[in-house]
């Protein structure tokens, strides 16, 4: 079962991933920030993880930036949940080491469509 | 794949009040010419939060909305705008706005409040000037010009040398092209390094793509979305028919503005190819209503209870053993005491534990104090410090419900009354700003929550002579300061002047008392004149149980609250002066006290029918001190407080029951109940 780390500091966006994912047969893994997440993801491996941006604590870009540091993690997607339309934020995102990205709002059905490419 | 998405709205729901709530408090701390980078961010995400999930989770009003203050605030945030006072005001009203559509989206009513569209004006009018273009990708919406039926598409796509690095994968890539149409794949062989410069974490490879599809050229494009910036990708196209081929720029600004090929029919198969644009979620109405209310519980919290209740399985387990054995030896007998010791001592830590999770740091109640402060000082043209203490001090999430009010009532009464204005303040040589604590701390069972303020105190000549206009206290009566202070909580005592916004709406001091008994709790109040007023709440830190003595009369087991209780004795014959047929004082020290002979109230028999053949409880009521006659003090325990008006019937006189050990019930004794039932009126300072 593919496992994946769901990192939204919004209990209810954490909760709607969460359920939409195990629903669909993935192994899922919830953190509220960035700091909670590196840490979990050090203690396991994951083979996705799904992140927001904004956070507290630590924000999703410092995440990516800090998961790509680690060799477990060097090639793993990492894809960020932004309600940002605008191309900053995304070539940010790519610059830190992003995968791609999720934009808000989406529905479930888009959400596995992502999660399914880049899964393979 | 189905999934219902109303069953998220309640979190939804909670996580935004509470983004609300720290939106709030970060605005007030806020000082609008030098705003700090830390706060400015949290408000944003506050709103950038609610936005999200309310776009998410379909509350089209709330996301909209909120859209709006995102907007600002990430103006703010990037320094293109410099915030102001007026922001802070729209964003203060917005958050009560919001508290009240969200609200409304808990009670699935409309939102219909002219406000709305107030703010909205405003927010707009703020926003525009310097609007920026928000819709990047018009040139992608522009171009939806029907494909022909089916087309070839040469992609040549050379990958950026950090492609892996960022975890994409061209073969992903390729894969979900092929689920686009008929796809041919080429490695262009002349894109390999010499072997010896060959990086294995980088991509060095291109490939020509063939591609036969019906679908559009934006929908090939998101395939390679997230790399299109560090790869180098090339489309062109040609009919299948005519093999003519058509040229596109690999960026996607030119792409666009080259020729499709003409649109000879209407495709289709445009159902999903459009899977940029927002499927609005379904939103089937039949989440709970929010009534029955939630409440957060720490993960420690819980770990702790599941701990306990292992331990609790474990006793089980050796108790049943010893439950099966036919005899039972002396050891056997050893070890089940030793069990029931240990049932006892989990089953109170299991209780403790789970009383637990009803509890909340009161900070959830100061919470909304520094707003109140504000909005009332700025009214009043007063200036006030808040100073909050004591945040994390918990208690029970009823009691706090309950309690609000009340230090609503006071903090205003404080503001209103309490505090002078700074000329005053600066004549009387007291600094300009004045102070309002609210303190919690917890001594024994009990919460303790002041209220401090260094104001004028109470004006004792004044409210004395309110008293005696008001026919409360006879003109030639004399008081002590202590006993004027008790005058504000008499039901009908208002000593405001005018009747302003703030005070003097009739509910008065009476009224927080009588809110504060019925939580078993006291008030206390010392007050000096001129230097301020301190009021003394004190809560049992829960409602489910109490600490109760145990009293028997006739055959009746009573629970008297502990809290209210201050002695009992037996009382010599010569000190019970009777003043009426159904009334008698006891002389106590320096106090008479009327006695309820508690028997009476309730119509059964009793041993002590006299008093002085019983044992006189002396007990509080609305700070006066009252006599109960009982026959005997029985033991004092903790009781869980069982409604009577969800079982039975409200009752006169009686707060609640319970179950004692021995599977009796005992009711437990309302003493503000039985003294309006005895009709027993203030009595102390007149008989003295």
């Amino acid at each position: 079962m593919k496992r994946i780390l769901a990192v939204d500091d919004s209990a209810s966006m954490r909760q709607m991933v969460g359920f939409t994912l195990k629903t669909a047969g993935f192994d899922v893994t919830e953190a509220s920030n960035g700091d909670e997440a590196l840490k979990v993801a050090q203690k396991g491996e994951y083979d996705l993880v799904i992140s927001d941006v904004n956070m507290p604590v630590m924000d999703g870009l410092t995440l990516i930036r800090n998961l790509r540091t680690l060799p477990a993690y060097k090639f793993t997607p990492l894809l960020m949940l932004t309600t940002e339309s605008g191309t900053d934020k995304k070539q940010e995102g790519r610059s830190a080491g992003a995968t791609g990205w999720i934009v808000k709002p989406f529905n479930p059905d888009q959400l596995l469509a992502t999660v399914r490419k880049v899964l393979g | 794949m189905e999934i219902d998405l109303s069953q998220f709205s309640q979190v939804f729901f909670e996580e935004s009040l509470e983004g609300l709530e720290s939106m709030e408090s970060e605005l007030l701390k806020l000082d609008v010419n030098e705003p700090e980078d830390e706060s400015i961010n949290t408000i944003f995400r506050a709103a950038h939060s609610i936005k999200g999930g309310s776009a998410t989770f379909g509350f089209t009003q709330v996301a909209n909305y909120t859209h709006l203050l995102e907007t600002l605030l990430d103006e703010i945030r990037d320094g293109r705008r410099q915030m102001t006072g007026e922001h802070q005001d729209m964003l203060l009203l917005s958050v009560d706005l919001l508290r009240n559509m969200i609200d409304a989206l808990m009670r699935k009513t409309d939102f219909d409040d002219p406000l709305l569209s107030q703010l909205e004006k405003r927010f707009t009018a703020e926003l525009e000037g310097d609007s920026k273009d928000v819709s990047g990708d018009d040139a992608t919406q522009a171009d939806t010009k029907q494909t022909p039926d089916e087309q070839l598409w040469h992609i040549d796509f050379q990958a950026g040398i950090d492609i892996l690095r960022c975890g994409n994968d061209p073969l992903l890539m390729f894969t979900e092209l092929r689920q686009l149409g008929e796809l041919t794949v080429k490695l262009d062989e002349a894109s390999y390094p010499d072997f010896v410069d060959i990086d294995p974490e980088a991509c060095y490879l291109s490939w020509h793509l063939e591609l036969i599809t019906e679908q559009k050229i934006e929908r090939l494009k998101e395939v390679f979305e997230w790399v299109e910036d560090e790869c180098t990708i090339h489309y062109s196209s040609s009919a299948i028919d005519t093999g003519e081929t058509r040229e596109l720029q690999g960026d996607s600004e030119s792409a666009q503005t080259s020729p499709e090929p003409e649109s000879t029919q209407a495709s289709t198969s445009t159902s999903d190819s459009l899977p940029a644009e927002v499927v609005k979620p379904k939103i089937v109405s039949q989440a709970k209503s929010p009534e029955g209310g939630s409440i957060r519980v720490s993960i420690e919290k819980i770990d702790l209870l599941i701990n306990m209740v292992g331990e609790l399985v474990i006793t089980q387990a050796m108790l049943g053993q010893i439950g099966q054995q036919d005899e039972i030896d002396e050891e056997s007998l050893l070890s089940m005491k030793q069990g029931l010791e240990q049932l006892a001592s989990h089953t109170r830590d299991l209780q403790e534990s789970v009383m637990q999770i009803r509890m909340l740091p009161i900070s959830f109640a100061f919470n909304r104090f520094p707003r109140l402060v504000r909005d009332i000082g700025q009214q009043l043209g007063k200036k006030v410090d808040l100073i909050l203490k004591g945040e994390d001090t918990e208690l029970d999430k009823t009691v706090m419900e309950k309690i609000v009010d009340p230090m609503v009532h006071l903090v205003r009464n404080s503001l209103d009354h309490g505090l002078e204005t700074p000329e005053i303040r600066a004549s009387k040589g007291k600094p300009e700003t004045g102070s309002i604590t609210l303190n919690a701390f917890h001594q024994g069972g009990n919460i303790i929550i002041e209220i401090i303020d260094d104001g004028a105190g109470l004006d004792t000549d004044r409210i004395l002579q309110k008293a005696r206009d008001k026919g409360l206290v006879a003109d030639d009566e004399e008081l002590s300061t202590e006993a004027i202070h008790q005058l504000i909580f008499k039901a009908g005592f208002s000593t405001a002047d005018a009747v302003s916004d703030l005070s003097g709406r009739g509910v008065g001091m009476d009224v927080v008392r009588r809110n504060i008994n019925e939580l078993n709790g006291t008030i206390e109040l010392k007050s000096t004149q001129d230097k301020g007023s301190r009021f003394t709440i004190r809560l049992p830190l829960t409602l489910a149980i109490l600490d109760g003595q145990l009293v028997r009369i006739g055959h009746h087991t009573y629970v008297v609250p502990l809290v209210s209780i201050h002695e009992s004795l037996q009382v010599e014959p010569q000190r019970i002066n009777r003043i009426s047929e159904n009334h008698e004082l006891v002389r106590l020290r320096d106090e008479y006290l009327p006695v309820i002979k508690v028997f009476q109230e309730f119509g059964h028999e009793a041993d002590a029918v006299e008093i002085k053949d019983g044992l006189v409880m002396v007990v509080d009521s609305n700070n006066e001190k009252i006599g109960l006659l009982v026959d005997e003090l029985l033991s004092q325990q903790q009781v869980v407080i069982k409604s009577l008006e969800d079982n039975y019937n409200k009752v006169p006189g009686v707060s609640g029951a319970t179950i004692l050990g021995d599977g009796t019930v005992a009711l437990i004794i309302d003493i503000s109940g039985l003294v309006s039932l005895a009709g027993i009126t203030n009595t102390n300072e007149h008989a003295a």
